[in-house]
């Protein structure tokens, strides 16, 4: 049975919501954006901003709508005369101590105090002859700076630090307009996920150091994307500047991270940036030899020349086919390198990472994960597994081994190597690949990843690929029989979806920008 | 300290009847003048008919709001499932106010029979009384009632536990002093819910004044209908209430009288006057959050909650402040904004910002360097500063700022044209 809802409207538009909405999500519902600053949705309520005051018909005061739940038949006027002169109000006095640093301001472009007085502030001051409050700016921890004459005392960071980091750093020191945000004497805003009080500031009062001044907000291109750092799977944003990556934010998914992603998946980008990277199909030149080590080099072909020579190696041979693949691929590639090798008999293994586990105590199941890699999951149920040194082993006898993008393989083998990569390793130190083939990085292409949980997720292009490298989706699908190459990513992912068993159901066209669980949950990700 | 007045004829002595007494401090000299007599009959009753008879006796809250005590007490969870909890604010903090401070040197076993009446009332089995920091006498008494009285056992299974504060005006509000028993930093909590639902440590809580819980237990001796009939204006406003009055009178002090007595009698007989050659100007009747009254007002006002918003301003917390010919109104403002500004906890922009940029201002007039438009700046910013934010400090801060424009802007306007001079430093 469904809940019973409740009817109310706001600006004159009905909306049905359930009960105990806040008014401000309500109104969100009906195209209404009440202004605030305290508020967030992943945070305790404050009320202390004031700045989203309505009026509610038949209350006495205006009404904070971030504190006030629905009730049937509430009529709401955010528009009204008194509720935006409350607001204009609260700007006002926000302003006051505010030092109007915009032009200097990291924040500048995406403040939201900027917006709200550009919207509906007043367009001058009455505060000219007093001197503004200034503090000077501190160091709060690794990465964040403070900078208290921008604070609008919104407390959004204390709440943060106290409530879901749970580790209570912050606090607002002093009392009136001398009021600030303050450290603890001992303490350092140095929690694995400290970084999100960057985000949830709604001015440019608490600062990135790794972004300060490299980039205005307008300047920035966004794109949805997945974070590549650990095997949690969190949406995040990623912002570039002239197809440079240079910054990573959260991008709000309720049933994977919420509002917040961790410092180590916030830093984990510029290898987006490499500069070092495979830019044309390689082929290894006469002289050159299979195992051997050294040989007779590699020339840049096009990419028709070195996809012959790649599915000429794949239709030469027969026996053994071993794959050694990065579990940061995306979940197409990942199947179509086992495809492009279905002849034979085939073994596929990844290396991974393992780190620290650091939750975020406020979110449940909300961590970053020891299996630093975005496509763990996602490698095991198109079967690849764990066990890197068994597939090492069986390579040296293989006819054919393919490298998925782990420029750290050392492969020894009596047969040829085909390596399909973002980057070349340091030296072709276990023999010259036959035929190296360029692709693009999670940043340039296209594709999906399945978090621990079983939780596809897509991810989009931000950026273009370097050079000739192309989507891996692509590069390996060619690889594959004519009638079987997929034309696009979405292409692929279908495919995929038929093919393997622990997609059922699933198809690109749904999969959204927040992902689908799976039908069964992989057995593999699921804690005991 | 000194030691209070004898009582005035036209007092009606019933809370401070032993102020100044010494031997009624003691566990044994309350008890010789009837002491917890109240409280072994209120024990005897339900909490529903404890509650019953403050109801029927018109009690309202003498910390400021006036609401009535207890209807505060019947919206307690009558099924008990999770504790419950009485909060006495002793935290008397209010500019003028020194009322409950006089309670507590004097008559401590008054409050904490009252206290331990409430309690019974509200089935609590702790309850805090949150003294004011600065209030080092009252505290040290209060130590000592307390001992006796556990010594005495004479609070039965109610647990007392005296928590100083720190010296923020804030903490005087309601649920500010509830964080700050918790530990938490002062700061009032948004409504709802309300403290009988969700209060002190998330648990059903009661919390009354000093003054109102010393009142209950003569309710209880004398009944109801008694303490109804101590009225002299409106029936809404019954029994008798304490006047802390400072300022400019011959006779400062702490006066008793019953609800509804004439202001201008409290001040001209009571106090004694004005000094000799002075006028009365102004009076702020219910301690410095309430609208300034001016001469005339003055006359008109009789002191209970309705005679007070009938000309304009509140009851309050009874701390009356008396102006004559010599004050100048603008710095009296001033003063007070001030207070307000530094006492503002921070949470909201309009209190936080407002109270700071309002004494700016009127600092600034003082100095001689107002411009024209700084009386329209400061009234609308005591709009945007009134009915919009937590509690009602910013409201307080408002409330002599506009009264005081209004009814004495011949001051503000003399410092403005230049006609008056600021006083060298």
């Amino acid at each position: 049975m469904p809940e019973p809802q409740v009817n109310l409207t706001i600006d004159g538009v009905p909306v049905n919501v359930p009960p105990d909405t806040l008014l401000i999500e309500a109104a969100k519902r009906a195209g209404v954006l009440v202004p605030h600053y305290c508020y967030h949705p992943g945070l305790p309520v404050a009320g202390v901003c004031r700045m989203c005051l309505v009026e509610v018909e038949k209350a006495p005061k205006l009404q904070i709508a971030c504190a006030t739940p629905v009730t049937e038949g509430m009529v709401v006027r955010t528009q009204s005369a008194s509720a935006r002169d409350a607001r204009r109000g609260v700007l006002e006095l926000l302003l006051i101590n505010h030092p109007l640093d915009c032009p200097i301001c990291d924040q500048a472009g995406e403040c939201e105090l900027q917006d709200f007085v550009f919207q509906e502030g007043r367009p001058g001051t009455r505060y000219a002859e007093f001197a503004k409050r200034f503090n000077p700016v501190e160091d709060f921890g690794p990465d964040v700076l403070y900078v208290p004459n921008r604070c609008i005392l919104c407390t959004r960071c204390v709440r943060f630090m106290e409530d879901v980091a749970q580790e209570p750093v912050l606090n607002v020191s002093e009392r009136g307009d001398r009021a600030y945000i303050g450290i603890h004497a001992e303490g350092r805003l140095d929690h694995p996920w400290a970084g999100n009080v960057v985000d949830l500031c709604p001015v440019g009062s608490l600062i990135s150091k790794d972004f300060l001044h490299k980039a205005r907000a307008w300047e920035l291109d966004k794109t949805a994307s997945i974070c590549t750092g650990c095997s949690q799977g969190c949406n995040v944003t990623l912002d570039v500047r002239d197809n440079v990556v240079v910054r990573v934010r959260p991008r709000p998914n309720l049933d994977v991270n919420r509002y917040f992603i961790c410092d180590h998946g916030r830093a984990h980008y510029r290898w987006l940036n490499r500069g070092d990277r495979l830019e044309a199909p390689l082929v290894r030149q006469p002289g050159g030899g299979g195992g051997g080590g050294g040989g007779g080099g590699h020339r840049a072909v096009d990419w028709d020349e070195a996809l012959e020579r790649a599915r000429g190696i794949l239709r030469g041979a027969a026996g053994r086919a071993v794959a050694l693949v990065s579990p940061g691929a995306s979940t197409e590639a990942l199947f179509l390198a086992r495809r492009a090798l279905a002849r034979f008999d085939w073994t596929g293994a990844f290396q991974l990472v393992i780190g620290d586990e650091a939750p975020l105590p406020g979110v449940p199941n909300l961590a970053l994960r020891p299996e630093r890699a975005s496509n763990v999951t996602g490698a095991e149920l198109v079967g690849y597994t764990r066990d890197y040194g068994a597939a090492l082993e069986a390579a040296a006898g293989a006819a054919v081994v393919l490298v998925l993008d782990d420029p750290s393989a050392v492969v020894r083998t009596a047969g040829e190597v085909i390596y399909v990569g973002t980057v070349a390793p340091p030296t072709w130190e276990g023999g010259e690949p036959a035929v190296v083939l360029p692709i693009a990085n999670v940043a340039e292409e296209e594709g999906t990843f399945v978090n621990r949980d079983g939780r596809v997720q897509r991810y989009l292009q931000a950026k273009p690929a370097p050079g000739m490298a192309r989507p891996a989706w692509w590069v390996l699908g060619e690889l594959g029989e004519s009638g079987e190459r997929p034309t696009s990513a979405a292409d692929a992912f279908d495919r995929l979806a038929a093919a393997v068993e622990a997609f059922d159901g699933l198809s690109h066209a749904d999969l959204g920008l927040l992902g689908r669980p799976l039908a069964r949950r992989p057995a593999a990700a699921v804690p005991a | 300290m000194g030691v209070p007045h004898p009582p005035h004829a036209r007092e009606t002595v019933v809370l401070s009847q032993y102020f100044g007494d010494a031997e009624a401090r003691t566990y044994k000299g309350w008890v010789k003048r009837g002491g917890y007599e109240a409280l072994r009959k209120a024990l005897a009753l339900s909490p529903t008919a404890v509650t019953e008879e403050v109801k029927a006796s018109g009690l309202r809250g003498r910390g400021g709001a006036g609401f009535p005590t207890g209807l505060k007490w019947s919206f307690m969870p009558k099924e008990k499932q999770k504790p419950h909890y009485l909060c006495v604010n002793a935290d008397e903090s209010e500019p003028g106010t020194f009322k409950d401070r006089e309670i507590m040197r004097w008559t401590p076993h008054a409050l904490l029979e009252g206290t331990a009446i409430a309690a019974h009332a509200i089935q609590a089995e702790v309850a805090y009384i949150y003294i004011r920091g600065e209030f080092t006498e009252p505290l040290a008494i209060m130590e000592r009632a307390l001992a006796e009285a556990e010594a005495a056992n004479a609070l039965g299974r109610l647990k007392v536990v005296l928590h100083r504060g720190a010296g923020a005006y804030i903490c005087g509000e309601e649920t500010a002093l509830m964080n700050s028993i918790e530990g938490k930093r002062g700061n009032p909590r948004i409504r709802p819910p309300f403290p009988a639902a969700v209060g002190l440590f998330g648990m059903p809580t009661t919390i009354n004044n000093v003054e109102t819980l010393t009142a209950v237990p003569h309710i209880i001796t004398r009944g109801a209908a008694w303490y109804k009939s101590l009225c002299l204006s409106n029936p809404k406003s019954t029994g008798t209430k304490l006047f802390s009055v400072c300022g400019h009178v011959q006779r400062p002090g702490t006066y008793e009288v019953t609800m509804g007595f004439p202001l201008k009698d409290l001040l001209s007989e009571l106090c004694g006057g004005m000094h000799p050659g002075r006028t009365l100007k102004a009076v702020i009747p219910g301690g410095s959050s309430v609208p300034i009254l001016n001469r005339d007002e003055v006359e008109r006002c009789l002191l209970d909650y309705e005679g007070c918003v009938e000309v304009g301003t509140m009851l309050g917390s009874g701390g009356v402040i008396v102006f004559d010919d010599s004050a100048d109104m603008v710095y009296q403002i001033m003063r007070l904004a001030r207070f307000y500004a530094h006492e503002s906890c921070a949470q909201c922009t309009q209190c936080r910002e407002g109270t700071a940029w309002t004494t700016k201002i009127l600092e600034r007039i003082l100095a001689g360097q107002g411009k024209p438009s700084d009386l329209d700046l400061l009234l609308d910013l005591a709009d945007n500063m009134t009915g919009k934010t937590i509690c009602v400090l910013s409201d307080s801060c408002a409330a002599p700022v506009v009264s005081g424009i209004k009814k004495f802007r011949d001051e503000f306007d003399a410092y403005l044209t230049g006609k008056k001079r600021p006083e060298a430093a």
